[in-house]
């Protein structure tokens, strides 16, 4: 470990959002692991994508403006990018899921796209 | 450096580890391809804080490329294998 000596108050902020962030990343987890239908299971990660990341990129930018006597900004580029990328990626694998348990005959709601759509192309069985 | 602060990048890093652990024995034990695939994201996500983590930790900036690269590959394989379980093919 480099001895790089920053203010006590800017460690006592990095060290508690640190652990804040830490500790909402393992509810989520937890979450993930407890809960019981694929269906509530997959909201349960996207509170570390959105509160324990940005509690975590906020303590990296406070540490590296306070070290290097500069506003640090690259570790927003990384929180803003998970919270555009996350969410697609959960709609996806919804997606996927419904398609999957409608495939298997479980208890979903139907698909809405054969309702809606008056194109005779899109009215495929068990479309997602 | 106070030892507070090494103490609380340490616990911080052990319930990262844990959070993970988590994951893990969701990703070996689900009972669907998309609840792995989930928990495979869900790693992801919790190896990139862990690498924000970790570059507090040592005071270097160079941790910061690996996490950038870990979301952008997370991200990118997710989406894939979620496009996979929808239609069985990842590029039609």
């Amino acid at each position: 470990m480099n001895e790089v000596l920053i203010p006590l108050w800017a460690q006592a902020v990095v060290g508690a959002l640190v652990i804040i962030g830490a500790l909402i990343t393992l509810l989520g987890s937890l979450g993930l692991l407890r809960l019981k239908s694929y269906f509530e299971r997959v909201h349960s990660p996207s509170i570390i994508a959105t509160l324990g990341c940005w509690c975590i990129m906020h303590a990296t930018v406070l540490f590296f403006s306070v070290m290097e006597q500069r506003l640090a900004l690259h570790a927003l580029l990384i929180a803003v990018f998970i919270s555009v990328t996350v969410p697609i990626t959960t709609i996806f694998l919804m997606r996927a899921a419904l398609f999957r348990a409608r495939r298997t005959g479980q208890n979903v709601p139907p698909a809405v796209s054969r309702v809606v759509s008056s194109d005779p192309a899109d009215n495929v069985e068990n479309r997602y | 450096m106070s030892p507070y602060f090494v103490w609380a990048l340490s616990l911080a890093l052990f319930l990262l580890i844990a959070a993970m652990a988590c994951a893990l024995f969701r990703l070996l034990k689900g009972p669907a391809a998309q609840d792995r695939v989930l928990a495979l994201d869900c790693m992801y996500t919790i190896g990139m804080l862990t690498m924000l983590v970790l570059g507090i930790m040592y005071s270097s900036t160079d941790y910061f490329e690996a996490a950038l690269l870990i979301a952008l590959f997370g991200c990118i394989s997710s989406t894939a294998m979620a496009k996979f379980l929808l239609r069985g093919e990842v590029i039609e």
